[in-house]
């Protein structure tokens, strides 16, 4: 892998074509998200718990597959109290009909089953937690780029929020596009990529940042292609690592992890990509100049002493 | 000297190891599914009751782990956990009526490690099951309390404008006021009708039988209705899961129920005292000498039934206005609750003191109770179970108001710290609407099959696994650091979240591996910097120093700021957000140490201040 780091790639040269793919994926996330929506999972929409009393204890698993073979989706089947009551939630607008369809398909495998009710369900999510995270969102948002804008430049901030942006609004794009099944579990998922993005960016921002100190052109989309280049080897390991880690999970864990895999696999490669040539490149249009970062130096070297 | 750590640096990390290593340890020893028997008056049964358990048990194929006293009870530890519910059918079925039998998981922490009281996470809902309450939300109560505080407002009205009434009543969907002549009650009905447009209104009587009689239609009793239902909700989930690591399951349940199911099923005593809790408070005037009786109404001290009070029966804020509560000793050493009101709760409460200095406050604390009665049908002999609500209200202080009160204050009169601690989160996490009682009470099984379990370990075990290969592929001896680093780091964020309570659910699992794979991203930095410093023809210990030097800046901005996204999450969030935000937040910290300092600490006694030719990197 030792040749990785002489690799001189022209990351900057590229930037035009990356910024239309960037905004051609952007602008089909944001179709898909608007017109196809996201598909809500059982945990934001609710639905409808059925309660069933076998005569014998039942296996859970056949119960399971047999109503998600029949078209029914987001199927959770527990016992409940006793081994042979069994107490079911599905994905599926209450109607009084629901309960006694189910029955008849647990019947026709030759138990004796009978209902013991059939209720609808409210989502495990409330519209306290739906509209409180997307404030979280934002107030979080605005914090970080007050840090950075602090810690480096208000360009530098500029350019980590369009990161973060872009990198959740493809992830949830991808999401509406197939209409994979939104839960909790994925959307803990966006809040990792968010966490992900944001590391990745900040790191190729200090070695730009260095960079720009320590080298004696002017040439804005060189040093940048120099930083780029010398943290490649990092940004491949980590992402290297984490996407072993979710493609284990992915082929492995089954449907409960499944798009949880997926979705930090999509926000990984995207958030990979544009460390680079989002937070990166979108410096050079924002017109970054050494002058920016002269400031700041001083109190940058004061740190440097305080490390162990 | 370069790549040297003083003694003391080394002994730091040893004690955070140490502890950390105790904390995590009795993860190691997962709880056993078990059943618990007893006979009816919770004595334990004798020993030939016992072996015919033990008989039937084992001619059922169960295999039983140990059985030991505890309390006066049997508990049978099984070995398998899809054997538990069989098994207390079975034990029901040889006992009969005589003996009480009730799942348990038995912690199997060894004696020494409790006595740190270590103890391990519960496994969440999907991966163990749990405890299943069912609840029922009382409507006729949402309603009437709805009126009450309607018929406060409206008397308020009635003295500010000086129109003289004689009573009001609440009924079911209706509330009346009886006035001295049909002019006032013209008047009032005016006046009122614009401030309260929900109501229908009619008047009845004439002259010194006026009444004013107004009731909810329909649309607005639903709406009443369907807002209790979700302020419950509200208020429960804040409740079972201050932190957000709890993983509880709160829903809604057909139009009047809710659903709470929490993971684990231990000590479900105290988890239904807290959610079936429904104490509130009321900020109440004592009332003059001269105050009209019907104003006023007559209240016991809770911890002294002798002692009572004449208190005004308008209430000038109750425990809703609440916005933050916690609970401390006061200079006494007596428990205190200290409250900070909202806003509006502030205002209020300002303009009733400080017109009223001199006069006495009362806190009146609340709480909504039932009981059930059987009731035997004569003829058929059916028994149904009649539940009877009733509501407890005692006074916990009643002191003289010595200056304005503004928006934090504190109270003081509570019976033990406990309850105080119990009373500032119930005051914390917000009131119910309406009150609410326990329907039915089940253990549940897993959510997820067995099956979907064992792969999703089984996929996070071989996730785990490539990462510790690639850092050693990658990084040959300081990949060995790295994964050494990692194991620590795994262990201590096991030990934190064990220390504060959190649950572990699959997607938890595997969000806790995934911040370990992002947790070598500070190792690979550092890695690479000293392979970059080595290439630019610094000596060996140089690039060593250097490497950490020029990669603390890019590790620490890195993680502060995602660490600034996981604590406004936290503080923001509610939920699964607040859990993830916690284990983000853990995460972010424990890899930093590992990463910098116990990797530095590994480093340094190999390579530190010896001459080395080669480095392995």
């Amino acid at each position: 892998m030792k040749p990785l780091s002489h690799l001189r790639i022209d990351f900057m040269g590229r930037r035009n074509l990356a910024f239309v793919v960037s905004a051609a994926m952007l602008i089909v996330s944001i179709g898909a998200i608007l017109f196809q929506q996201l598909n809500l999972g059982l945990d934001f929409t609710g639905g409808t718990l059925v309660e069933v009393r076998y005569s014998v204890a039942p296996s859970l698993d056949a119960i399971r597959q047999l109503l998600e073979s029949s078209g029914f989706q987001d199927v959770s089947v527990q016992t409940f109290g006793a081994s042979t009551e069994v107490l079911i939630r599905l994905q599926q607008a209450f109607d009084p009909e629901v309960g006694n369809e189910v029955v008849n398909l647990l019947r026709a495998e030759g138990d004796s089953v009978t209902l013991v009710r059939a209720e609808f369900v409210g989502a495990q999510v409330g519209e306290q937690l739906r509209d409180q995270s997307g404030l979280g969102m934002m107030v979080a948002l605005g914090i970080v780029m007050l840090y950075v804008a602090f810690r480096f430049q208000y360009k530098f901030a500029i350019g980590a929020l369009f990161a973060l942006l872009h990198d959740v609004i493809i992830v949830v794009g991808v999401f509406a596009l197939f209409q994979l099944d939104f839960n909790l579990t994925v959307l803990a998922a966006i809040l990792a990529v968010i966490g992900y993005s944001l590391n990745d960016t900040i790191v190729v921002y200090d070695r730009i940042r260095e960079t720009i100190r320590t080298s004696r052109i002017d040439d804005m989309p060189q040093i940048f292609n120099e930083a780029i280049n010398a943290t490649l080897s990092r940004t491949l390991a980590t992402s290297g690592t984490t996407m072993l880690v979710l493609l284990a999970l992915l082929l492995l864990g089954g449907d409960m992890i499944e798009n949880f895999a997926i979705a930090l696999l999509i926000g990984v490669v995207v958030g990979t990509f544009s460390s680079i040539y989002i937070s990166g490149a979108l410096l050079i249009p924002l017109k970054l100049s050494r002058e920016d970062l002269i400031p700041t130096k001083k109190e940058v070297d004061e740190e440097e002493e305080e490390l162990p | 000297m370069l790549n040297r750590y003083p003694l003391w640096k080394y002994l730091l990390i040893l004690v955070i190891l140490v502890v950390g290593l105790i904390y995590s340890l009795p993860n190691l020893f997962p709880a056993d599914p078990a059943i618990q028997v007893s006979n009816a008056q919770g004595d334990a049964l004798d020993e030939r009751q016992l072996t015919r358990v033990e008989e039937a048990l084992n001619e059922n194929g169960i295999e039983i782990k140990a059985i030991e006293q505890e309390n006066g009870q049997w508990l049978i530890r099984l070995q398998n956990n899809d054997d538990q519910l069989n098994a207390r059918d079975i034990a029901t079925d040889v006992l009969g009526n005589q003996a009480s039998v009730a799942l348990n998981l038995a912690e199997a922490t060894p004696s020494w490690l409790q006595a740190f009281s270590a103890s391990p996470m519960t496994l969440g809902l999907d991966l163990r099951g749990g405890v299943h309450f069912l609840l029922e939300v009382d409507m006729d109560a949402a309603l009437t309390q709805r009126l009450e505080v309607n018929a406060s407002a409206m008397r308020e009205l009635l003295r500010g404008e000086r129109i003289r009434y004689r009573n009001t009543e609440v009924a079911e969907r209706s509330l009346s006021i009886d006035f001295a002549s049909a002019e006032d009650r013209d008047t009032a009905r005016r006046l009122i009708s614009r401030d309260f447009p929900d109501f229908d209104y009619s008047s009845e009587g004439d002259g010194r039988t006026s009444r004013l009689v107004m009731s909810l239609s329909d649309q607005t009793v639903n709406e009443i209705q369907d807002y209790a239902v979700n302020q419950n909700l509200t208020t429960l989930r804040n409740r079972v899961d201050e932190l957000g690591v709890a993983e509880p399951m709160v829903q809604r349940q057909g139009p009047s129920q809710i659903v709470v199911e929490l993971p684990g099923i231990q000590d479900t005593v105290a988890a239904k005292r807290i959610v079936g809790a429904t104490a509130n408070l009321e900020f109440r005037l004592e009332a003059r000498n001269d105050t009209p009786d019907m104003e006023t109404e007559q209240h016991t001290f809770r911890n002294d039934p002798s002692r009572t009070a004449e208190l005004m029966r308008d209430v000038i804020i109750t425990g809703d206005s609440v916005s933050s509560a916690s609970h401390s000793f006061d200079e006494n050493g007596r428990p205190q609750v200290n409250i900070n009101l909202d806003g509006t709760g502030g205002t209020l409460m300002n303009r009733a003191t400080r017109t009223n200095i001199g006069r006495n406050m009362a806190v009146l604390f609340i709480e909504h109770k039932s009981e059930d009665r059987v009731e035997i049908d004569p003829e058929t002999g059916a028994e149904t179970v009649i539940r009877e609500p009733y509501v407890e209200r005692g006074l916990i202080s009643l002191a003289t108001i010595q200056s304005a009160l503004g928006n934090s204050f504190r109270i003081t009169g509570l019976d033990s710290p406990t309850e105080a601690a119990e009373l500032a989160l119930l005051l914390r996490s917000g009131s119910l609407a309406a009150p609410i009682y326990f329907v039915q009470e089940r253990t549940i099984g897993p959510s997820l099959g067995a099956e979907n379990i064992e792969r999703g370990l089984l996929s996070v075990q071989i996730g785990l696994l490539l990462v510790v290969i690639f850092m050693l592929v990658r990084y040959k001896v300081f990949g060995i650091f790295a994964n050494i680093a990692l194991a620590l780091n795994l262990t201590l964020l096991i030990a934190v979240m064990s220390m504060l309570g959190a649950t572990l659910t699959l997607p938890g699992i595997a969000g806790i591996v995934l911040t370990l794979g992002m947790a070598v991203d500070a190792n690979v930095l550092i890695f690479e910097r000293i392979r970059e410093e080595l290439r630019n023809g610094l000596s060996i210990q140089q690039a060593i120093h250097a490497g950490y030097e020029r990669a603390f800046t890019s590790i620490v901005d890195a993680n502060i700021t995602t660490l600034l996204v996981a604590v406004i999450l936290f503080s923001i969030g509610t939920g699964p957000v607040k859990g993830f935000a916690v284990t983000l937040s853990i995460g972010i910290l424990t890899s930093m140490f590992t990463a910098l300092l116990v990797t530095r600490a590994m480093v340094n006694l190999t390579y530190g201040s010896k001459p080395v030719k080669k480095l392995w990197i």
